[in-house]
């Protein structure tokens, strides 16, 4: 099963080694990975996306608490919760392809947020498998390059994580 | 405030930590340290011949003191060179703290002379690591390293110093600190009280309760408690090779070491229980053979400082988080005010029955009536024997030492430890080349007491230059090195698994003679073949004349002994191979 799990993490030089350290030597997944410091400037947030049984994610939490500069785990997929990833698509656009791109994009949601003559970027924002959707529908061949932010998310109402 | 410079500083804070040696090596980068260790006296220096002997020595130091072991090595290859050490205390939750000489600040990321990125090399195997930003800093640093390395679950922690923060030019005021805290660093204090009263009607309950315990009840000082449980309730006890000594070897209740070569009655008992009661212990690979197959109709109350440990391998019913100590502690109040209200609940019994069955496992095989491994026909010194000698000479009362091999498990086996903290040995990393210096480190910390280091021709000559510094100190410990000439657990799988393919397992007579050998370090050196003999030559070793010269026994052993019981791989824990021809 898919996981999102959210760390708070000291913002500190060399304690994102240890979270990455920590899965590629206990053999744990990394779909997706963002990091960013947060409104409190000793602190980053990591968000990352894993996949594993229950025991498994049991054992990550377990792991990621034991690392000194963790303040804090939270897997986000055991409430509700929102989770939005951000991808940037530049694609071939040339004469009538130019037209049906800004239509798939209009239905995504999407933006145009750059243009020349041979090609668009676009940005869609969404759960990732919106953004799959996206580049199912525009077809692999206009693609030219794909970058995506990884997950973040917050779980719904209220509850904060926080140190 | 007095005014100190860096290096000052890190040497101020070991002394206010209480910090007795530091097990060291220099180095230019940690010259500026060196020259501050010069200056004074309160910490004693211990100059090694090789840095893995240092961590190995600041290790076992911590393992029968209890207090953090210190080591000091230069940047680059000295700071590779302590890697072993440092993977050897983290797999077995040592406390230590490992000071490595970093190049300076600005030449960090260059590639310069002797740099490594020790905070990286060493980051899977260390509980933490700090690089020292500045000399107004160093105190603080070394303050939590020591705090981090001794709480909760133990640890390794290491502390990179680039040259620059140890510069003697620049001094800052020095304070060191009371006490630290961590937001994100919380150990838990104490097992929480519904958990414990879930684990007293569980063991009221069970028919054929057995108490598995480990390394943890040794470090968190709680072989006390742990024993009043076991009395109290009667309880067969086996322990994990890091946990020996936790519970007196010679008591009745104690079924010997469980496991890939534990004694039958132990495997035999935990795999026919009705409940495990798991305290400081980690249901390791070697303890449960195939996981699926482990103990099929057993529940699981599993104590431990550390979470992680928990649910890691086998599920558990009541998990304690907390240390042992206080967890046992409680447990025994809560037991105490059951039995009170309800004396009824002992089921002396069912115990009884237990009993029975296990004096059966006893009687079919174990250590003490066994005739398997006695010198047949007294030709040759069987390995197991020259460990009975050891127990013998020692009158049980030594601190032993050992190394990685065959050797390692038959002292695990044949020496009784009745106390903790009294054998010391690299279970969770296997490390050969571990026993010499750590018998250093625990002559060091006890000088009064009997040291011996049981080692074999294999692994101890992977730190034997370790002979020069015992003479520099005048470490008057004991080798008993069981000589197969092989590297015989190597062997010992090879003739089992490969139909006897002993593919770099020999050496093909170029072994040394140890005799001389420790002789031209300036030791003595005693060498024994006879069976006959082996009694008087392991007094001799031990005799008042020689308490104050390291003695060197080179005990040349049956080549084709194997360790027995050994598991049958994948398989449960009742599976045992007994002897060359007999299985479980
Ligand atoms: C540093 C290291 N390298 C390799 C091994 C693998 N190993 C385990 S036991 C053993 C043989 C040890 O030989 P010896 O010290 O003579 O002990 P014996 O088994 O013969 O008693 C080896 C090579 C190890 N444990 N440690
Ligand atoms: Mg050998």
């Amino acid at each position: 099963m898919r996981r999102i799990i959210s760390v708070l993490l000291e913002n500190e030089a060399g304690a994102l080694s240890r979270v990455v350290g920590l899965f590629a030597q206990r053999n744990y997944n990394i779909e997706s990975l963002t990091v960013a410091p947060t409104e409190d400037a000793t602190l980053s947030r990591l968000t990352l996306t894993t996949l594993g049984d229950d025991q498994k994610i049991e054992q990550i939490t377990k792991q990621l608490n034991k690392l000194i500069e963790v303040v804090k785990v939270v897997d986000l997929t055991e409430g509700e919760h929102v989770e939005r990833e951000l991808m940037l698509v530049k694609l071939r656009a040339v004469g009538a392809q130019r037209a049906e791109i800004k239509r798939t994009a209009d239905i995504f949601r999407g933006q145009i947020v750059d243009a020349t003559d041979a090609a668009y970027t676009v940005q869609i924002v969404g759960v990732s498998s919106k953004l799959d959707a996206f580049l199912r529908a525009v077809g692999e061949l206009s693609i030219l390059e794909v970058v995506r932010s990884g997950v973040s998310g917050l779980a719904r109402g209220e509850k904060v994580v926080s140190a | 405030m007095e005014l100190l410079s860096g290096g000052e500083a890190l040497i101020r804070a070991l002394q206010d930590e209480g910090v007795e040696y530091i097990f060291g090596y220099p180095g230019g980068a940690a010259l500026h340290i060196y020259d501050a260790i010069f200056q004074q006296q309160a910490v004693e220096h211990v100059l090694v011949r090789h840095e893995q002997a240092a961590t190995h020595m600041a290790d076992a130091y911590a393992r029968v003191t209890g207090k953090p072991g210190v080591a000091l090595v230069t940047s680059g290859p000295g700071a590779t060179n302590a890697v072993t050490g440092l993977a050897t205390a983290f797999m077995d939750s040592i406390p230590m703290v490992v000071i490595s000489g970093q190049v300076q600040s600005d030449l960090i990321g260059t590639d310069s002379f002797q740099e490594t990125d020790m905070v990286g090399i060493s980051r899977p195997v260390v509980k933490h690591s700090f690089m020292v930003k500045s000399a107004e800093e160093m105190a603080e640093v070394v303050k939590k390293a020591f705090y981090i390395a001794s709480s909760g679950r133990p640890g390794p922690v290491v502390i990179d110093v680039p040259k620059d923060t140890t510069d003697p030019g620049y001094r800052v005021p020095y304070h060191y600190p009371e006490s630290v805290s961590l937001r994100s660093y919380n150990p838990a204090t104490r097992g929480h009280p519904r958990q414990i009263r879930k684990a007293v009607d569980l063991l009221l309950a069970a028919k054929r309760p057995i108490i598995y315990s480990g390394g943890g009840v040794i470090q968190g000082n709680a072989s006390e408690p742990l024993i009043a449980l076991a009395k109290r309730l009667n309880l067969p006890v086996t322990n994990t090779l890091m946990g020996l000594g936790a519970y007196p070897s010679t008591d009745p209740q104690f079924l010997g070491m469980l496991g890939m070569h534990g004694s039958y009655p132990a495997n035999m008992a935990m795999h026919h229980s009705d409940l495990i009661f798991a305290v400081g212990a980690r249901f390791d690979d070697r303890v449960t053979n195939d996981p699926k197959k482990f103990c099929p109709d057993a529940k699981v109350i599993h104590i431990d400082v550390d979470p992680a440990s928990i649910s890691k391998i086998i599920p558990t019913e009541v998990p304690i988080v907390g240390p042992a100590l206080n967890v046992l502690t409680e447990l025994l109040t809560v037991l105490e005010d059951r039995l009170l209200e309800a004396p009824e609940l002992l089921d002396r019994q069912a115990r009884e029955a237990w009993w029975a069955q296990i004096e059966g496992w006893r009687r079919h095989s174990d250590f003490d009536h066994d005739q398997r491994h006695r010198n047949e026909a007294e030709a040759i010194i069987k390995p197991q024997t020259v460990v009975q000698a050891l127990y013998r000479a020692t009158g049980g009362d030594a601190y032993i030492t050992s190394d990685v091999g065959q050797h390692q498990m038959f002292a695990a086996q044949y020496y009784r430890f009745d106390a903790p903290r009294r054998w010391v040995n690299s279970g969770g990393l296997g490390t050969m080349g571990y026993g010499l210096p750590a018998a250093m480190g625990v002559k060091l910390a006890f000088p009064e007491a009997v040291v011996a280091c049981v080692t074999g021709e294999g692994s101890i000559q992977m730190n034997i230059q370790e002979l020069s510094t015992c003479r520099q100190y005048g470490l008057p410990i004991k080798i008993i090195n069981v000589n197969n000439q092989a590297l015989g657990m190597v062997r010992q799988w090879q003739d089992m698994q490969y139909a006897g393919r002993h593919s770099g397992s020999v050496y093909q007579d170029s072994l040394p003679d140890f005799v001389a050998l420790a002789e031209s370090y300036g030791h003595v050196g005693l060498r024994v073949t006879d069976p006959a003999k082996l009694d008087e030559t392991m007094a001799e070793v031990f005799s008042p004349a020689l308490r104050d010269r390291l003695v060197f026994l080179d005990v040349a052993v049956d080549q084709n002994e194997h360790v027995y019981p050994m598991w049958v791989r994948g398989g449960a824990l009742c599976d045992m191979v007994l002897s060359k021809t007999e299985r479980s």
